[in-house]
This record gives structure tokens, C-alpha cells and sequence, in this order.
């Protein structure tokens, strides 16, 4: 398939892992420990597990699967928010497809479908809004869901509603913002990570300079990267260059999609719709700061949240839940007490074992665990 | 499959509860779609039963294959088939997988009030036609009307029957380190004629199911190797699901090569865009077979003879362990366990 195949070459492959044995061989008088590189975002984790890149690196790599799957760190009030919106009688919810396993504290959304809530899921908000077309005597909510990457789509939407006068059409935004949660994860005085590869279709919305703090205030490398296998390979080759010279910068890998600027109608489209919140819940990882977006005043008659009474009742992760710190790299997922026995894909507990981007739920399913602790 | 349709009385209207009735109304509708529909000796005789001679049997081999299946697809038609095509190929290719002659089929159906019978014609001669091609009959029937919204217009069940030749062990359990996994064709066409055909998604795309019977070809490949280790179709859950069942049932490893396995572009394309994995996607007429590597060759060459296996190949091996196991050799230098879905296959979110 074109533009697809040239991004998977096993050719390429081999000379870009040999580059990364080099460096890494290199680089190991000097290491007291595993270099750690953070791969931030689920598309990422997805990719490392579905072509095996792990087995391809050397052992003093390791990579660390980061909290960028907007599906696993919902929390369960949330979900349950959801839920309480979902069962209003003259309500259509509507969501992306792997937001509908995710546990609240009673039930998922696919469970509440089968109680008889009107759920339907859609690979765009344009799509929901589409459905607020067809049923003016419905009222049709978007689960807005997602870091930067998802926001435009969602603003967009909004614009579109209000242009087209769409009276019945509403978005429960849950979007969060990237920036304040990798600062979170810097921010960790268990933190011992020495390099990332940062969300490229983030990237692609917000530019190459919201990350320059990473390089310049904590002295990481970080490198902007794609979602193709090789795309993966290079980026780690282009930070361990970096550790190897001695210079952090911010480099941009995935130069075909991403624009030092980002992408200013999208930036538009998000500035005229939301606004930061104070705080946002994480589950996995807590409150954390300015870490997500709600709907402006001026959008309130779009804004679910505001047209229905939603519960907002917070529920605490459970106890014995680490993945907080297999996301910050302290702990490996089969290090977690519960990890495999009472969290499970079937019956999630923790943030990562929910979808399969959550890196406890890509090491459970490819039987990683089996292997490690054998 | 759009066959000319007899005139019948039923022409342009609809179903209604009293077809389900018991009186004049339902012997109509079943003297007129379903009898002379499917146009079968033993239907024709209207008893309760069909009856069959159990010495013609025998002479096919020495067990009795049968098997059942509800068939429930939205849409009732698609690009390549319809719902009739897939509750007969579906029922054939369960008894044929297991080695066995399919023989004979019922049919029930559970019809929701207002639907077309237009439609439940054009449905019964599909039924019709995919039997006679694949050289089976239906022989017995049943038919329940609902009321509207009782059910999602139309329901089938099929139940069949098949004899099992004396020379043929195919189980799950057998498959052994050494022998070669080996498909019929492309993987995923069914599961994406699907989706496209929900048109939910306005894809633009150019698929059609794979549904077919695999009888002959199975017969055919029964005659130059009668020890086949496993075989089965891989239907709901796809590949994957299948070979999950081998791999645990033999406790035995079987290893993928992902370069080796035919998918379509288009089907390629429709995963890549939506993130679903062809390897868990439907088939509705393409077996997977575990046999011995020396049988591998000629296998293959006979299965590419035949219309319903000119993509035949050998897509993996079986391996000692580790045991219960699925692994994939990316094509990319890696390896992947590939194992059962815990829930449906969703799309992720970007």
C-alpha cells in the first residue's frame, strides 16, 4: 500500500536498529542504569507492541510506555458521567468506538447500552452532528475525548452547530491539554527518565514550541515522531544522538505532517471555543493542573455540562493500582501486585489496563509477563 | 444475487401476524415462498419430518456430522451475498470442515411483522441457489412471525447434516510441531464488505464478502490428503480466533509470518483507516487447515485448481512451544502474540 509499505521497510528497519545497537553500545560505559525513553502517546505504545520494536532494541534501552491514551486515563466519575447523560430519555450519546469498554464505577458505556441507552458510536464529531440533523426531536451528544489532537475536530463541530443554528446538538468536552501532564510526569521526584519521543499529531496542531520547555528547563532530548514503525526507530536513533553529544533540543522527526507552527486554523478553532480549566482528574495519575479544557460562556448553549444536570461525582482510584508509576517509568507493569490477577483486560482495574493502548494491557496481551517472570 | 423473482400473489406486500397464524394465510405464504422456493422432494411432501434413507448414508461413510447456526446480519444485503447466501454456506461449511458430505438442511425463520416478502422471496431464492450449487438440499422448515420490534426483520436458523467418510480425523486437538498452517485465500474480505455496507462510515471502497461453500474444495482436498490434522472456518473472531483454538487444544505453539498472510489492499486500507486488525476480522468462506508439512505442496497446488482457493497458501507452522500460543512475525523484525479479543474489535480514537 503506498505511503504506507515505504514506512514499514524491514531494509530500513535493519540499518536504523544496527545505528541504535551502535550508539547504545557506545553509550554503556558511561550508564549506571537503562537508558529510559518515554514514548508519550498511545499511538506510539500501539505501534512498539504491534511490530515488536522492543525485541529489536538493545538492553540498555528501555522504553516507557507514558500516560497519552486519553481512553485509560479517564476516570470513573467521569465515565459515570457519561452514563447519567446517556440515560436521559431524549438523549443520543454518541462516542469514539474504545471509549465504550472503559469501567465507571458501576458499568461501561457498552454495558449501559445494553440497559437500553441510545449509544451509538461515531468516528467523528461531524458524524453526531450529522445524527442532530437527522433527529431534531432527539438531543445528540459528542463525547469530545482526546488531547490536542482531537480538540479541533470537536471545535469545529461546535462552529458548525452554531453556524447552522443546530439547536440540538451538544459536546461533553473531556478534552486534555499535553504540555501540563508531561510537566506532571518531569515534575515527579521518582522521575528518572532521559529522553522523548513526543505525540506527533499533537505536534501537528500545536507546533514544534510547547515542547521547548522540556529541552530547556529539565535538559531532555525530545524528538517529534510519527507513527510508523520506522518512524519509531528513527526518533530513538535521532535522542540517543542527542544523549551521545550531549544536547538537549527539541527535533521534529515526522517533518512530512508537522509544522514548526502547528496548525493556526485548528489553533483558531480551539482559542474561539475553549478555554483551561483550573484542574483536570486523571485516573492513574491524579489532579493535575490546567490539564484540561471546558466549553467558553459564549458556547454554553453547546456545552452539555451546562445543558444537563451531570452528576460530577469524583471516584477515587482503587488502592492498590500502580499505574501511576509505570507511567513515569518506576515500576514495569508485571511489577504492579495486582497486575494479570486482579487487573485484567476482561476486568480492568488501573488506567492502563483499559484499552489496548494502556501499556499493561499491550504487555498482558502479548504475554510479555509470561515471559519476564518465567 | 438479484435472481427474477416468481409472480406470486404476495407480490409488493408485506408480512403481517397472521401469516404466522396457523390458517390460510400462513399455509399460503409457505405453499408459495418457502415450498416452491426451495423446491426439495422431502419439503414438498408437507410432514412434519423429513425422512431419509439410512443406507444411502452409509454408503458415504460411518458418523453422522450435524451442526446449527443463527443467522442474524444487518444488512439482510450486501456486496456479494445476502443473509439466505450465509445461512446455507455457513451450515455447509461447519459440517465440511469437519470432513463430513453436507447432506441436508432446515431452515427457520423468525420474520418481524411489515417485512417485504418481496425481500423474504428474493432471500429464499438465494437459499435456493447457494444449496444447489454446493449440492445440498433443504429439506425441512419452520416459520415464526413477530410483532414489530420484536425482532430486526428477519432471523434465520439453520440446522444440517453430513456424513463423515471413514478415512477423515480432523480435530483441533491434533495439530503437531512440524506440521504447516495453510489458508484458502484473502483474510478479511466478509468483515469489510460488512462495515462498508452499514455505510455508517462513508467509506468508498470495493469489497465484497467472501461467502461461499467449501465443500468441494474441502472433498477434493479430503481425496489427495485424507489426514488432515485440524481444519476449520474462520468466521466470527477471524484467523486469530481460530488458530487460538488450535494452539490450546493441541498445546502446541503456532508461529505467523504477517508477509505470508493475503489481505486485500482495500481491506488493508479500510483497517489501517478505522484501526481494526484483519486478522480479527470475518470470513465466510475461507478454512484454515493445520496439516503435515509433507502434504503441504500438493495441497496447495490442488487448492489453487479450484474456484475457492486460487489464493491458497501456507501461512505458518507449528512449533513445541511456547505452548497454547499465537505469535506473528511482523515483517518488520519483531514478533506480536496474537490472541483471542476480549470483547468486539472497537476502533481506537486516534
Amino acid at each position: 500500500m503506498k505511503f504506507v509499505d515505504e514506512f514499514r521497510d524491514t531494509g530500513k528497519a535493519k540499518s536504523l536498529t544496527k545505528a541504535i545497537h551502535k550508539i547504545a553500545q557506545s553509550l554503556a560505559p558511561k550508564l549506571t542504569k537503562p537508558l529510559q525513553i518515554m514514548e508519550f502517546c498511545g499511538g506510539h505504545t500501539h505501534t512498539i507492541f504491534r511490530y515488536g520494536i522492543e525485541q529489536m532494541l538493545p538492553d540498555n534501552i528501555e522504553m516507557v510506555h507514558g500516560p497519552g491514551c486519553p481512553v485509560c486515563v479517564l476516570p470513573m466519575g467521569r465515565v459515570d458521567d457519561c452514563i447519567a447523560l446517556a440515560e436521559h430519555p431524549d438523549v443520543i450519546f454518541t462516542t469514539f468506538g474504545d471509549a465504550m469498554r472503559v469501567p465507571g464505577s458501576k458499568k461501561s458505556l457498552l454495558q449501559a447500552k445494553a440497559d437500553g441507552a441510545d449509544i451509538r458510536m461515531t468516528y467523528s464529531p461531524m458524524d453526531a452532528l450529522n445524527l442532530a440533523r437527522k433527529n431534531p426531536d432527539k438531543e445528540v451528544i459528542f463525547f469530545g475525548l482526546g488531547f490536542e489532537t482531537t480538540m479541533p475536530s470537536s471545535a469545529f463541530t461546535v462552529l458548525q452547530a452554531e453556524r447552522e443554528g443546530i439547536s440540538n446538538f451538544s459536546l461533553f468536552c473531556n478534552h486534555i491539554t499535553t504540555v501540563p501532564t508531561i510537566k506532571a510526569v518531569l515534575d515527579s521526584p521518582d522521575m528518572q527518565l532521559d529522553g522523548f519521543l513526543a505525540p506527533g499529531h499533537v505536534a501537528m496542531v500545536i507546533g514544534e514550541r510547547p515542547f521547548d520547555f522540556i529541552a530547556l528547563d529539565y535538559h531532555k532530548p525530545i524528538v517529534i515522531t510519527g507513527f510508523e514503525p520506522l518512524d519509531i526507530l528513527q526518533s530513538l536513533w535521532m535522542v540517543l544522538q542527542q544523549i551521545e553529544q550531549g544536547r538537549n533540543a527539541v527535533e521534529n522527526q515526522y517533518t512530512r505532517i508537522v509544522h514548526a507552527n502547528g496548525n493556526t486554523p485548528a489553533l483558531e478553532a480551539i482559542s474561539q471555543v475553549f478555554e483551561i480549566r483550573e484542574f483536570f482528574e486523571w485516573r492513574g495519575l491524579g489532579s493535575i493542573d490546567h490539564s484540561g479544557v471546558r466549553m467558553k460562556e459564549s458556547y454554553a448553549a453547546f456545552d452539555a455540562e451546562k445543558k444537563f444536570a451531570v452528576p460530577n461525582i469524583k471516584i477515587a482510584d482503587p488502592k492498590s493500582c500502580q499505574c501511576g508509576e509505570v507511567v513515569k517509568g518506576v515500576i514495569k507493569p508485571w511489577d504492579c501486585k495486582i497486575f494479570g490477577s486482579k487487573c485484567n483486560p476482561e476486568n480492568p482495574m488501573g488506567a492502563l489496563m483499559v484499552s489496548s493502548e494502556g501499556a499493561c494491557a499491550a504487555y498482558f496481551n502479548n504475554g510479555y509477563h509470561e515471559r519476564k517472570t518465567a | 444475487m438479484s435472481l427474477p423473482l416468481a409472480k406470486t400473489k404476495f407480490s409488493g406486500k408485506t408480512i403481517t401476524l397472521s401469516h404466522g397464524a396457523g390458517g390460510k394465510a400462513m399455509h399460503d405464504l409457505i405453499k408459495e415462498i418457502f415450498i416452491a422456493g426451495f423446491d426439495s422432494p422431502e419439503l414438498s411432501l408437507l410432514e412434519d419430518q423429513a425422512r431419509f434413507d439410512l443406507n444411502e448414508l452409509t454408503k458415504l461413510g460411518n458418523r453422522l456430522a450435524m451442526t446449527t447456526d443463527s443467522y442474524v446480519v444487518d444488512p439482510l444485503f450486501f456486496p456479494g451475498g445476502d443473509i439466505g447466501k450465509l445461512a446455507v454456506t455457513g451450515t455447509i461449511n461447519d459440517l465440511a470442515v469437519g470432513g463430513a458430505i453436507p447432506l441436508y438442511l432446515t431452515c427457520g425463520m423468525i420474520i418481524e411483522e411489515g417485512f417485504p416478502i418481496d425481500d423474504l422471496q428474493r432471500i429464499v431464492a438465494s437459499m435456493k441457489a447457494t444449496a444447489d450449487a454446493a449440492g445440498v438440499r433443504i429439506v425441512t422448515g419452520d416459520t415464526k412471525i413477530v410483532p414489530r420490534g420484536a425482532a430486526d426483520k428477519l432471523f434465520i436458523n439453520t440446522a444440517g447434516i453430513g456424513v463423515i467418510a471413514k478415512s477423515s480425523n480432523i480435530l483441533a486437538s491434533r495439530a503437531m510441531a512440524g506440521d504447516v498452517v495453510i489458508i484458502n485465500g484473502y483474510i478479511g474480505d466478509h468483515g469489510a464488505a460488512i462495515v462498508d455496507a452499514r455505510g455508517e462510515l462513508a467509506l468508498e471502497i470495493d469489497v465484497e464478502t467472501d461467502c461461499q461453500p467449501l465443500n468441494d474444495l474441502i472433498q477434493q482436498m479430503l481425496a489427495v490428503c485424507p489426514d488432515i490434522h485440524c481444519m476449520r472456518d474462520a468466521t466470527r473472531g477471524g484467523l486469530a480466533t481460530v488458530l487460538n483454538e488450535f494452539a490450546m487444544s493441541s498445546n502446541i505453539a503456532i508461529q505467523l509470518e504477517q508477509t505470508k498472510i493475503p489481505v486485500r489492499e482495500e481491506v488493508r486500507g479500510v483497517c489501517e483507516v478505522l484501526g481494526l486488525d484483519p486478522l480479527y476480522l470475518a470470513n465466510e468462506g475461507k478454512l484454515v487447515a493445520v496439516v503435515k508439512q509433507e502434504d503441504a505442496d500438493k495441497l496447495i497446488k490442488l487448492m489453487r485448481q479450484h474456484p475457492a482457493g486460487k489464493n491458497s497458501c501456507v501461512i505458518g507452522n507449528v512449533e513445541a512451544s511456547p505452548q497454547g500460543k499465537v505469535i506473528l512475525a511482523t515483517g518488520f523484525g519483531g514478533n506480536r502474540i496474537i490472541d483471542m479479543l476480549v470483547g468486539e474489535q472497537l476502533p481506537r480514537i486516534c
